[in-house]
C-alpha cells in the first residue's frame, strides 16, 4: 500500500513536472527552436539580460506584485477588522458577498468590466489614454483584496474578544489596542494574505491583458511572443525563475521544519 | 452593557469604497452594455445572441466539466496519499506541488505543444520503436489535458488542507468500531474532506469555463469556447462591446449559478476558498 | 513578518540587478541622409507595429528602436499587434495612445474614414523622395497626407519539398485531403476568407452577401482538412515540418527558407491579394514630432536596407531597391518580373453592414 501510493505520487508530479523539464531542457539549446535541440549552450541566458523588454516586463511585474500586494493587505486587514464589527448580520453577509465576485467571477469578466469602467472614467476625464500602471495596479488589488480578506478573517475570528477589551480597560487606545494586541495574533493570516496577494499577481495573465495598456507585464510579453516563434529564451527566463523560487521555498521549507522541531511539534 | 469594540466599523469604509467603484460599478458598467445598442438605447438584441453561441456555451461546460473530474479524481488520491507521509515530507510534496504556481502558465501550457505535437517528444519517441504517430494536439482532448494540467494544484491543494485536519482520533474510533479502510473512507474522510473538494471543483471550474488561451494553443484555434469569442469580440473594435458584454454576463451569471449549487452542499457561510 | 520580507527583498535583490543590465549590442556606425538632433530626447514615442516586423538586432543586423533611442535620445516603447483588427480595436477604444502604427492598406481606408489619423507632413519627411512612386497615392489614401509607405507584399502558399513532391498550383490544395491535418490557414477573417474566394473566382470586396455565405460554406469545408488557424505560430510549424503546406505572406517564406531549405513557395494560379503596410499617426499621438523624426529615419536607406533584409518583404524603398548589395536584390517572389507577376487584388474597406457579416460567417466557421 505505501509503495502504491508513493508511486501514485511520483506519477502525479511526473505529470506536473513534465513539461517544465521540458522547458528547462530547451533553454539550453543552442539553436533558435523549441522543438529540435541542435547542442547544448548558455547563449539564451547571457542573451537574456540584454532583451529590454523582457526585463521591463519582469521589472513592471515585480513592481506590481509588490505594491498590489502591500496595498490589498494594508486594506483588506483594516476591512476584515471592520466588518467583524457590524452589528447587523444582513450587511455583515452582503459585505461578504461582494467581496466574493472578483473571487467566485471568472477573470475574463473581472478583466473586461473593469476595462469598460477605465475607459468610460477616461472618455469622461478626456484622458487620450486610460489604461496604464493606474488601472493595472487597481485591478490587481482588486482581485487581491478577496484572498486577503479571506485568510484575515478566520484568525481574527479566532481571536478572543477579552484581549482585546482588556487592553481597552487597562488604558490602551483603540489604535494601540489594535497593534499591540490584536495584530500579534493575526500576524499568520496577514502574511498568507500577502503572500498569496504576491503570487496571484504574480502570475495574473487575463485580467492584465485587458487592463494594462502600455504598462506591460511579464505575462502580457509572454503571450505576445507565443504568439510568435517562442525562441528558448522566454524559458530560460522561466527556468531562472523557477530556480530562485524554488531555493527561495526550499529554504522557507527547512527554516519551518527546523523551529518546528524546536517547538516539539512533530 | 454597550459592547467595546476595538475595530470600529470605519476601518472598513475604505474597502468599501473601493468594493463600489471597483467591484459593483464595473459590473453595472457591463449589464448597461449588454443591455444596449450603440447608440445606448434598450435592446434585447445582445442577450438574444446566446442563441448563436449555445455551441460554444456547450463545449465550455462541457470541456471544463471533463477537466475538472478528471482534475478531481486525479488530485483526491494524490491528497489522500500526501497526508500518510511525514509531516516533513508532506511539506516538502506541498512545495513541489505548488512550485509550478510561480511560473508562467502560459509558458507552461506552451511547452505541452512540444510535447504533443506530429514532430513532438511523444510521436517521435512512437516512431522511433516502430508505432504510427497519434494525433495529439489540436484536439479536444489535448484542450483538456491543458486545463487539467494548469488546475490541478488549486484541486490538491484545498482537499489536502481539508484532509490533513482531520482528526485521527475519529479514524481510530472509526476503527475501533469495525469499519474496514474502505467504510472509513467512504462514511469518515469523504464526508469530512467535502468542503475541500467543493472549493477545489470551484478553483478548476471556473478558469477552465472560461479559458481562451489553452484552447488557443493546444486546440488549433479551431475550437471556440466562449472565452476566445469574448476575446475575439473585444478585439474586434468598440462596435462589439455590447454583444461581449452580454456573453461576459451569462458566463458570469452561468457561473454563478453552478457556484450556488455547490455551495448547497457545503454549511460554511463564508462561501470562501480554503486553501 | 519577518519572513515575508526576507522573501520579497530577496525576489527582488534578485531580480533587480537583471534589469539595470545594459549592452550585448553594438551599434552600427550609421550614415544617414537626414538631420537628427537630441532635441525630443527624454519624451517617449509609442510604437505599435505587426510581429516580426522590424529589424531587431538578430542575425548581424541593426536593432532599429535601440539605434534610433541612441540617436535622438527618444525612448522608444515598442509593442507588436498580429492583426489589422486588434490594432483597430486598441486605437479605438481609448485605452491607449499611440504615437505610430503600421496598418495595412484597407485599415488605413478605414482609419481615415473614421478620422483616426494625423496628417503627415510629407514635406518635412526629408527621405520621402525615396519611395518609389508607384506606390505613392494608392486609392486608400489618394492624396499622400496620412501614410508613408513600409512594405509590401503578396500572400502565396509555403509547403514542405520532403512531404509533398509534386504540388498543384492552386488554392486548392489547402482542401486536397492529401494533406489532411497537415495544412494550415490564417486566423484572421479577411485573409482566411480570401483563400475561398480566390478559389470562387470571387471580388475580394464583394458586398453581395451571397457570396460570402459560398466562401463560409467552402471555409467550413476546408476546416475539417486543416491542422490549425495560425499567424506567425507558422514560423514554428513549417520550419519544424509540423506542417506541410500553408498560405502566408511571401516576406515571411523567405525568413522561413533561411532555417529550413526544404521549403518551397508559389503564387495560385487563381490570383493573390497584394497589400501595402503603411506607418501611420494615429489622432491619438501625444508626440507627433517625435513620430515624424521616427518616420523619417525608418526611410533612411540603411535603415529601411536592414529592415528589408530582416523582415524579407518587399521595400517600396528606391535606396533599397536599387541597392545591388541588398540581400533579395532582384529576389523573383518579391520582385516578379511583369510577365510573372500574377494577378493581384487589394482589399478595401467594406461597409460596416458587410463587414459584420463576415466576421459573425467567421465565428460560424469557428464554432463549426
Amino acid at each position: 500500500m505505501k509503495v502504491l501510493s508513493r508511486l501514485y505520487v511520483a506519477l502525479i508530479l511526473l505529470f506536473l513536472y513534465a513539461p517544465v523539464a521540458v522547458m528547462i531542457f530547451f533553454s539550453f539549446n543552442s539553436g533558435s527552436s523549441v522543438w529540435v535541440f541542435s547542442g547544448f549552450s548558455l547563449d539564451w541566458y547571457n542573451g537574456l539580460f540584454h532583451d529590454e523588454t523582457l526585463m521591463e516586463a519582469l521589472k513592471h511585474t515585480v513592481i506590481i506584485a509588490f505594491l498590489s500586494a502591500i496595498i490589498s493587505t494594508v486594506i483588506g486587514t483594516a476591512a476584515a477588522v471592520g466588518i467583524l464589527a457590524f452589528r447587523k448580520r444582513v450587511s455583515k453577509k452582503m459585505m461578504m458577498s461582494a467581496t466574493n465576485i472578483p473571487m467566485m467571477n471568472a477573470d475574463i469578466v473581472t478583466g473586461i468590466s473593469l476595462m469598460l469602467l477605465f475607459i468610460f472614467f477616461g472618455k469622461l476625464l478626456g484622458l487620450k489614454e486610460s489604461l496604464g500602471f493606474i488601472t493595472v495596479l487597481i485591478a490587481h488589488i482588486t482581485f487581491n483584496l478577496p484572498y486577503v480578506i479571506l485568510s484575515v478573517m478566520p484568525k481574527l475570528k479566532q481571536t478572543d474578544p477579552n484581549l482585546a477589551e482588556a487592553a481597552l480597560d487597562l488604558g490602551c487606545t483603540p489604535v494601540k489596542a489594535f497593534f499591540k494586541v490584536v495584530l500579534p495574533s493575526i500576524s499568520s493570516g496577514i502574511f498568507t494574505g500577502a503572500i498569496m496577494a504576491f503570487t496571484l499577481s504574480l502570475d495574473d495573465f487575463v485580467i492584465s491583458y485587458f487592463t494594462c495598456g502600455h504598462y506591460q507585464t511579464l505575462p502580457i510579453v509572454i503571450y505576445n511572443m507565443t504568439k510568435k516563434t517562442v525562441t528558448p529564451d522566454v524559458y530560460a527566463l522561466s527556468t531562472l525563475i523557477f530556480i530562485v523560487v524554488f531555493v527561495l521555498l526550499v529554504l522557507y521549507n527547512v527554516i519551518q521544519n527546523k523551529s518546528d522541531k524546536r517547538r516539539g511539534v512533530r | 452593557m454597550k459592547r467595546k469594540s476595538f475595530g470600529s466599523r470605519l476601518v472598513a469604509s475604505p474597502y468599501i469604497v473601493w468594493a463600489a467603484i471597483f467591484i459593483i460599478v464595473p459590473l453595472l458598467i457591463m449589464v448597461y452594455f449588454a443591455f444596449t445598442d450603440q447608440s445606448g438605447s434598450f435592446t434585447l438584441a445582445n442577450i438574444s445572441m446566446i442563441g448563436k453561441y449555445k455551441k460554444a456555451f456547450g463545449l465550455s461546460i462541457l470541456y471544463a466539466a471533463c477537466a475538472t473530474v478528471i482534475t478531481l479524481l486525479l488530485a483526491y488520491p494524490m491528497a489522500y496519499c500526501m497526508t500518510k507521509m511525514k509531516i516533513s515530507s508532506q511539506r516538502m510534496i506541498l512545495v513541489i506541488v505548488m512550485l509550478p504556481m510561480w511560473m508562467n502558465f502560459l509558458i507552461r501550457t506552451y511547452s505541452w505543444i512540444t510535447i504533443l505535437a506530429n514532430t513532438g517528444l511523444i510521436n517521435t519517441f512512437l516512431q522511433k520503436i516502430g508505432l504510427n504517430p497519434v494525433q495529439l494536439i489540436n484536439t479536444p482532448g489535448a484542450v483538456i489535458l491543458g486545463m487539467v494540467y494548469d488546475f490541478i494544484p488549486y484541486m490538491i491543494l484545498p482537499i489536502y488542507t481539508v484532509m490533513s485536519k482531520i482528526d485521527n482520533s475519529l479514524l481510530e474510533a472509526a476503527s475501533d468500531l469495525g469499519s474496514n479502510s474502505f467504510s472509513k473512507l467512504r462514511r469518515v474522510i469523504l464526508p469530512l474532506s467535502l468542503p475541500g473538494v467543493i472549493s477545489g471543483i470551484t478553483m478548476v471550474f471556473v478558469p477552465s469555463v472560461s479559458t481562451f488561451y489553452i484552447s488557443q494553443k493546444l486546440g488549433g484555434n479551431k475550437t471556440l469556447l466562449i472565452g476566445d469569442a469574448i476575446e475575439f469580440l473585444f478585439n474586434h473594435g468598440p462596435d462589439y462591446y455590447n454583444v461581449a458584454s452580454a456573453l461576459s454576463l451569462v458566463l458570469m451569471a452561468m457561473i454563478l449559478i453552478c457556484m450556488a449549487i455547490m455551495n448547497r452542499f457545503t454549511d460554511s457561510d463564508e462561501g470562501g476558498v480554503i486553501i | 513578518m519577518k519572513k515575508l520580507l526576507v522573501l520579497v527583498l530577496s525576489i527582488i535583490i534578485l531580480t533587480m540587478p537583471l534589469s539595470g543590465c545594459e549592452g550585448g549590442y553594438e551599434y552600427f556606425e550609421l550614415e544617414l541622409l537626414g538631420e537628427y538632433t537630441k532635441e525630443l530626447a527624454g519624451t517617449q514615442l509609442n510604437v505599435y507595429n505587426w510581429g516580426e516586423y522590424i529589424s531587431d538586432g538578430n542575425y548581424d543586423l541593426m536593432n532599429v528602436n535601440k539605434e534610433f533611442e541612441k540617436l535622438t535620445g527618444i525612448k522608444v516603447n515598442y509593442t507588436t499587434f498580429e492583426s489589422n483588427e486588434t490594432m483597430y480595436s486598441q486605437l479605438k477604444s481609448g485605452g491607449v495612445s499611440y504615437d505610430i502604427v503600421i496598418p495595412s492598406d484597407y485599415m488605413i481606408e478605414r482609419l481615415i474614414k473614421e478620422k483616426m489619423l494625423k496628417k503627415i507632413d510629407t514635406g518635412a519627411l526629408s527621405n520621402y523622395k525615396l519611395i518609389d512612386d508607384s506606390y505613392k497615392g494608392l486609392y486608400f489614401d489618394k492624396t499622400e497626407e496620412y501614410s508613408v509607405p513600409f512594405n509590401v507584399g503578396m500572400v502565396g502558399i509555403i509547403y514542405n519539398t520532403k512531404h509533398i513532391k509534386d504540388i498543384e498550383h492552386s488554392w486548392n490544395v489547402l482542401w486536397d485531403s492529401k494533406y489532411k491535418n497537415m495544412s494550415l490557414n490564417f486566423n484572421n477573417p479577411r485573409d482566411a476568407f480570401m483563400t475561398a474566394q480566390m478559389l470562387l473566382g470571387q471580388d475580394l470586396n464583394s458586398t453581395n452577401k451571397s457570396d460570402w455565405d459560398k466562401a463560409a460554406k467552402l471555409l467550413k469545408k476546408q476546416k475539417a482538412n486543416l491542422q490549425s488557424y495560425v499567424m506567425d505560430e507558422v514560423y514554428g510549424k513549417m520550419e519544424t515540418g509540423e506542417a506541410s503546406v500553408a498560405p502566408y505572406y511571401a516576406g515571411d517564406f523567405l525568413t522561413m527558407y533561411e532555417t529550413n531549405e526544404d521549403l518551397a513557395f508559389f503564387y495560385p494560379e487563381e490570383g493573390t491579394n497584394i497589400f501595402v503596410d503603411s506607418i501611420c499617426i494615429p489622432d491619438s499621438s501625444q508626440n507627433y514630432e517625435a513620430a515624424l523624426i521616427y518616420i523619417n529615419f525608418l526611410l533612411e536607406p540603411q535603415v529601411a536596407l536592414h529592415n528589408a533584409e530582416y523582415i524579407g518583404y518587399a521595400s517600396p524603398n528606391t535606396a533599397v531597391i536599387n541597392n545591388e548589395e541588398y540581400y533579395y536584390y532582384g529576389n523573383e517572389i518579391l520582385y516578379p518580373k511583369q510577365e510573372d507577376m500574377p494577378t493581384v487584388q487589394y482589399y478595401h474597406d467594406i461597409d460596416e453592414e458587410i463587414r459584420k457579416y463576415y466576421e459573425e460567417l467567421w465565428l460560424d466557421i469557428k464554432l463549426y
